[in-house]
């Protein structure tokens, strides 16, 4: 049986402990023992995004310290963006441990990227009668390559995936952009919010925890009340599980 | 490069942030940007087509960087063998003189200008008007910002920004007449009056878009034919060519001119591609008695073996513009700098030594959609992040500042006891914690959980 660390992200620890829990789920599901390793904190990228790459590559080290270890066989997060920041940032961030991160970096996954990529899953046993629309998340889709592995694992359990128009066009959060450019930002996730809703879609689904944020904030507050409901992939994923 | 170069700003506000506010609370300008989004999905597709050329025209934009000044030395005696006078210019200043002079000395009346972001760079067509010339732009859209007082807000679509309506109005102040608001008529009202400044002119400006080493070629792109007007009727044509134009073969513009088409309009090849190698010769019947060409530096040689080389293999093909998020809904005036979109956020701090367009970078959702579509594959989004840590100067007051909260931040979450303690304050404080009204402005803010998932994990596990 594949061991994976649970990278759990601050976002999902402190924020949506539900996804964590339904990120650990979906991987035993998958035939998985997950292990979670206490001493991890963040990865960092709060502050790379803001300027202040000494800052985040402290933290980069801690996450180093704890997730380079053969304990396990790879690293899973239910973000893309984190999951990009130890992939791609990581080894250009450390120049004193560079060959480190690239080790640690070539083990880490985002979730449906590990399910699909790594482990070859596509049905993981869950069941669900629902439509849902895909919102592909910058850093997964442009740093890691996904945006197939989502839309297969849903269809796999039965979901009729309708597409948005231009479901790769970033919802505005960005991390502190979501802050310095108020305006723009929300101006995007209206547009994000709109072309969801024209799908009639139940769910819109992301696999990143910071979008689903900005964009669940922005529709309880004016969206179009026919917007789909945004929801993480592994808590859709999880709620089809035999229980 | 900023607002004091006599430009009427459009688009207000302070720094970056609040014009992109007025931009997006702009009505008559978002009805504008709807032809962005047309514009964008088609030259998206028709870019997608070739993925192969994005790597060949990638490696020779990167073996001309390898060895820039000996491209410049070769191309500069090429060019030179065919007749060609050429001048370097360290700085914008130096390129302005250079051709204020060569105006001068002939004489010259009225100089009629090709569109061009390098004459753009340098502010010429204020110099030559200060240097008591007419100067006339003769793109279309180039001469609709001209008239207006403006300055152009996307690279290739000068006045995207306007609506048909607006267009109408600035011609029709220029024709001292009604004008209808149908493309075609305003088009030819601008046609005919333009016709009558090529024949009135004494030099043709333009810029370059590629310049052979090999065979001493200088090749401009244009949809109107307003470039081969400009290098063929005037008796002078002065070209200017920042560095980075040098390409080694006058072969590889069968890579680099149908990529830079597809990506800048859609088009498989432009209307006219104009090849020129040197001023009219004895028996021909065509071009100037003599062409100038000034080579433009402008900061961009420092840059070689920097992290932001790369910036230099840009083709100024504007599709890095038409897949922004965020220029797509503010605009280029939002950016107040010659260089917008991403591109723009990058080279325009660059291009000023960090003197202009420091807070550009921030207004990046760092989506990097702009790496995805650059033809040429600048890492346009990892350039954006690291210029927010290499801009401005690490010694000013904010930078100070925003330094040593991060670093007490980082200095807390690098240990699980720290991180432990400071979400406990969260949590205490129900989220509550000042600086959070930008986002809950627009948006709500979901709390911390009761519990977070490390204690469920760890009450689970015991």
């Amino acid at each position: 049986m594949p061991k994976v660390a649970l990278f759990v992200t601050c976002v999902a620890d402190q924020v949506f402990p539900e996804t964590a829990a339904a990120t650990v789920r979906v991987l035993e599901a998958a035939g998985v023992e997950v292990v979670f390793p206490e001493q991890q904190t963040c990865c960092g990228q709060p502050a790379l995004t803001a300027g202040e790459p000494g800052a985040a590559a402290r933290l980069a080290r801690h996450h180093l310290d704890v997730f380079d270890s053969r304990a396990f066989d790879a690293v899973v997060a239910p973000s893309g963006s984190c999951t990009a920041m130890v992939c791609h940032h990581y080894p250009e961030l450390l120049t004193d441990g560079h060959d480190r991160a690239v080790s640690v970096a070539a083990r880490t996954y985002e979730l449906t990227q590990y399910l699909v990529d790594v482990l070859g899953v596509v049905d993981i046993g869950a069941r669900l009668d629902t439509t849902v629309t895909v919102h592909d998340a910058c850093h997964g889709l442009r740093n890691l390559g996904l945006g197939s592995q989502a839309r297969r694992l849903l269809e796999a359990a039965g979901a009729t995936v309708v597409e948005m128009s231009e479901p790769d066009t970033c919802c505005g959060f960005g991390g502190v952009f979501s802050f310095g450019f108020p305006e723009v930002s929300t101006r995007l996730a209206d547009a994000k919010l709109g072309h969801a809703a024209t799908t009639k879609a139940r769910y819109l689904v992301s696999g990143d925890l910071a979008c689903l944020m900005h964009l669940e904030g922005r529709r309880t507050r004016v969206g179009p009340p026919t917007s789909p409901e945004p929801i993480h992939i592994a808590e859709l994923l999880a709620s089809g599980l035999p229980a | 490069m900023s607002a004091h170069d006599g430009h009427a700003i459009t688009t207000p506000g302070a720094d970056f942030r609040e014009r992109t506010a007025s931009a997006v609370a702009d009505p008559v300008l978002q009805q504008a940007l709807h032809n962005l989004d047309r514009r964008f999905r088609t030259a998206s597709e028709a870019a997608a087509a070739h993925p192969g050329r994005k790597e060949r025209a990638a490696a020779i934009r990167r073996e001309t960087l390898r060895d820039l000044d000996g491209w410049l030395d070769r191309l500069e005696a090429a060019l030179t063998a065919r007749g060609v006078h050429v001048y370097r210019a360290a700085t914008p200043a130096e390129a302005r003189r250079t051709i204020v002079d060569l105006a001068r000395a002939r004489g010259a009346r009225t100089v009629v200008k090709s569109k061009s972001m390098a004459t753009e760079e340098i502010d010429l067509g204020n110099a030559l008007v200060d240097a008591g010339l007419t100067s006339i732009e003769t793109d279309l859209g180039e001469y609709i910002v001209q008239l207006a007082g403006e300055r152009p807000s996307h690279m290739i679509t000068p006045a995207i920004h306007k609506t048909l309506a607006q267009i109408r109005d600035v011609l029709a102040a220029e024709a001292n007449r009604e004008l209808p608001v149908d493309r075609e008529a305003l088009t030819e009202w601008a046609h005919q009056r333009l016709r009558g400044e090529f024949l009135r002119a004494d030099i043709g400006v333009t810029g370059v878009n590629f310049a052979a080493a090999d065979t001493g070629t200088l090749v401009l792109v244009t949809n109107e034919g307003n470039g081969r007007f400009c290098t063929t009727w005037p008796r002078t044509h002065i070209a200017l060519m920042p560095v980075e134009k040098v390409i080694p073969r006058l072969a590889d513009t069968g890579v680099l001119l149908p990529l830079l088409t597809t990506h800048a309009t859609g088009q498989s090849l432009s209307n006219y591609v104009t090849m020129l190698s040197g001023p009219r010769r004895e028996g021909e019947a065509d071009g100037p008695d003599e062409l100038h060409v000034v080579f433009l530096d402008n900061r961009r040689r420092t840059l070689l073996g920097t992290k932001y080389e790369e910036m230099l293999a840009c083709i100024r093909c504007g599709a890095c513009l038409n897949v922004c998020p965020v220029y797509r809904n503010v605009s280029g005036h939002a950016y107040d700098a010659v260089y917008s979109g991403p591109m723009g956020k990058v080279l325009t701090p660059l291009l000023s030594g960090g003197a202009e367009g420091t807070d550009l970078p921030y207004g990046s959702s760092l989506c990097h959609a702009c790496s995805d579509a650059c033809p040429v594959r600048i890492p346009l989004g990892d350039m954006i992040l690291s210029l927010r840590a290499d801009v401005p100067a690490p010694q000013s007051a904010p930078r100070r500042r925003r330094r040593v909260f991060w670093t007490v931040w980082s200095r807390a979450w690098a240990t699980p006891s720290g991180y432990r303690a400071t979400t406990a304050i969260g949590r205490i404080s129900r989220g509550k914690v000042p600086g959070l009204r930008a986002w809950t402005a627009t948006r709500d803010l979901p709390r911390p959980a009761r519990r977070s998932f490390r204690d469920r994990w760890a009450e689970e596990h015991r």
